[in-house]
């Protein structure tokens, strides 16, 4: 699917491109797959004037890889994950947004304002924050399913039937906290016991797949999918019978954050375009459109009222809190990256 | 195959004077989209990996380490062979011979069909073999997808005719993706086997007739060996791209076991960020093509020479 989402939007790019040779301001925005509605970039064209391209990915190391593979210098903004913020600006591929250059800056949300992924929003605005569990199709079963056991050491009717997400990070979160052990961790034991609990799952799951991890589900392809929520909630409006995990162990929750890339060719345009995402009633759009949440003040009278009571949304009272995904040190890291190589040969 | 090497190296005068600057844009090419890149992959496989992607302009023979040797989860155990890659390079084999084979299976009888019509037909049929391939490689396996996924049509109409009693599971597994690459690479094999059937002298299958060959003899005897040319170059045209392709084992099999294809690509664009590994693992498998395709060169050219 990712192929396809990149082969049309390069064709589609290339079109713009096209047409826009007579100088005109730009924007090339580098963005997970069916994140922003197409009306909203429509809107931000008739509204400033300038034309807008966009490239898609399907998650953070991917995009991270694109970047450093000779990308930066092509795009002006990105939409990375929490963690992914604090890795590129420890990696300098993010440029600075001085004080006072957005004027919609106050609009951000006390509580995402000061993030420790970014101290003081100096690189990045929030976009949409949500958690990430999985989705279980309640035809096939009827159990319990707030429990990470469901996709980690799976009862016999879901075995086979499994889809997982294709990101290194969130994976090994959700795994890590059906241990109950730390990420980041350097104690052997643990990290042996991650390893060989990722082993034993890996032939009860059907596929790893991101971009498709809505279709699996309605299409029945899987049974259960790690997803993330909003993403879950689109499913489960296209047909799928499926209820949203809020597992006992704990789960991840991640803010995506739209970042000014270094060397980015239209920066004024990228501001632009920050300042119109901090407007409540455009942001409210994504936040519609894709399901999750805003970081935004005063988007409330702008969302779809559904969305109030989405059971992907709303957590049960007695769930956990959240987890973010941490960044680790590289020869931490380097074990985790051995245990995913390892997990996915 | 003898006379064709023979005739190609008759070069007509005329062009004799100006026969090098005529080779430039040949040189260019081969130069700039062959041996320039191929030569950054061998440089590339011998540097030093960077944390999250990218290198470092230091010797090392790491990635080739990586692939032969394991030494466990935290890098310091005793070094041990290293299966991993090597079942992945099998399987990828396996996968590309079945696929090869399919493909010949199905492509010989197809070939030799059109190439027997009447002349004016001949175009049609070819074109008719041609028209999917119009459709982006892409999406004609994601529609592939489509139709096998276990409540896709197949199914479906299997259950729906009493044939079968609940879906066969065909999605995610290793025949998924033997079925996408030959239908993506059927052409490949239908194409290069029909230009020699083509040029086949149906007179000399007469012949044989008349000198009591039977008909099983005539096509093992006679015509096999003629149109052999034709036949290798249909199998090394599917079976090589077979080997590298990413597509079909991500989309059909699920992306749970890498073949070749993927395992490079995860290096360049996925979690694992490790080019000279990537690197590494493209020049083994192109060493391994090339000593392939170099046997079998040296066999052809001993087989002519006797042949003479």
């Amino acid at each position: 699917m990712r192929y396809m989402l990149k082969a049309g939007l390069a064709a589609l790019a290339l079109t713009f491109a096209v047409s826009a040779a007579q100088a005109q301001e730009k924007l090339s925005i580098y963005h997970w797959f069916e994140y922003i509605p197409q009306e909203l970039l429509d809107k931000f064209s008739a509204e400033t004037g300038i034309e807008v391209t966009m490239d898609t990915f399907d998650s953070n190391e991917a995009m991270l890889a694109s970047l450093k593979a000779g990308k930066l210098g092509s795009y002006d903004v990105a939409v990375p994950g929490d963690y992914m913020v604090e890795i590129m600006i420890g990696e300098g591929m993010l440029d600075t947004v001085a004080d006072g250059e957005l004027a919609n800056f106050a609009n951000i949300e006390q509580q995402w304002l000061d993030v420790p992924f970014d101290p003081g929003r100096k690189h990045s605005i929030p976009y949409q924050w949500g958690s990430t569990s999985f989705s279980v199709n309640r035809d096939v079963y009827q159990g319990d399913i707030n429990d990470t056991a469901i996709v980690y050491d799976p009862p016999d009717e879901l075995k086979g039937k499994i889809n997982v997400l294709d990101a290194q990070g969130e994976v090994m979160l959700l795994a890590s906290l059906h241990l109950g052990i730390p990420q980041c961790s350097t104690d052997r034991e643990q990290l042996k016991a991650l390893d060989a609990l990722l082993q034993a799952a890996k032939p009860h799951w059907a596929s790893f797949n991101s971009d498709g991890a809505k279709d699996v589900l309605v299409s029945g392809d899987a049974a259960v999918g790690m997803i993330w929520n909003g993403f879950g909630a689109k499913a489960r409006a296209e047909g799928a019978n499926i209820e949203y995990a809020y597992p006992r162990q704990g789960y991840v929750v991640w803010m995506d954050n739209v970042v000014l890339l270094k060397d980015a060719p239209n920066r004024a345009s990228a501001i632009k375009f920050m300042d119109f995402l901090l407007e409540p009633e455009n942001i409210a759009a994504v936040t519609n459109y894709a399901r999750y949440a805003a970081g935004v003040k005063g988007v409330t009278p702008h969302l779809d009222p559904e969305l109030a009571s989405q059971p992907e949304s709303v957590p049960p009272a007695d769930a956990p809190a959240g987890t973010f995904v941490a960044v680790c040190d590289q020869a931490t890291q380097e074990v985790y990256d051995t245990m995913w190589t390892r997990l996915k040969k | 195959m003898a006379a064709e090497l023979a005739s190609t190296r008759a070069v007509s005068r005329t062009f004799e004077p100006v026969r090098a600057p005529l080779l430039i844009p040949t040189w260019v090419i081969i130069g700039f989209f062959l041996v320039a890149p191929v030569l950054m992959m061998l440089a590339y496989s011998f540097l030093t990996k960077e944390f999250r992607g990218g290198v470092i302009w230091e010797f090392s023979l790491a990635a080739y380490d990586q692939f032969i040797f394991d030494r466990g989860l935290f890098g310091d155990e005793p070094p041990q062979i290293e299966w991993t890659y090597i079942v992945i390079f099998v399987r990828s084999i396996i996968q590309a011979g079945v696929a090869t084979l399919l493909c010949l299976i199905i492509g010989f009888p197809t070939a030799y069909f059109i190439a027997t019509r009447p002349r004016a037909t001949r175009s049609m049929w070819l074109f008719l073999v041609t028209v999917p391939y119009w459709v982006n490689l892409l999406i004609r396996t994601v529609s592939m997808k489509f139709l096998i996924r276990d409540n896709g049509p197949l199914n479906e109409a299997l259950l729906g005719l009493g044939v079968i009693n609940e879906p066969i599971a065909l999605i995610n597994t290793d025949f998924a993706v033997q079925l996408g690459l030959f239908y993506s690479y059927l052409p490949f094999m239908v194409l290069p086997i029909y230009a020699s059937v083509e040029r086949y002298d149906f007179a000399l299958s007469e012949a044989a007739a008349d000198l009591y060959a039977n008909r099983w003899t005539i096509l093992r005897r006679v015509i096999l060996p003629i149109v052999r040319p034709g036949i290798v170059a249909g199998c090394i045209l599917v079976f090589v791209p077979s080997l590298g392709a990413f597509l079909a084992p991500d989309l059909l099999g699920g992306a749970k076991n890498f073949l070749i294809g993927s395992l490079i690509e995860e290096q360049f664009k996925g979690n694992a960020g490790n080019w000279p590994f990537g690197a590494a693992a493209s020049m083994i498998l192109l060493s391994l093509v090339l000593i392939a395709l170099f046997i079998y060169a040296r066999r052809q050219a001993r087989r002519s020479a006797q042949a003479l």
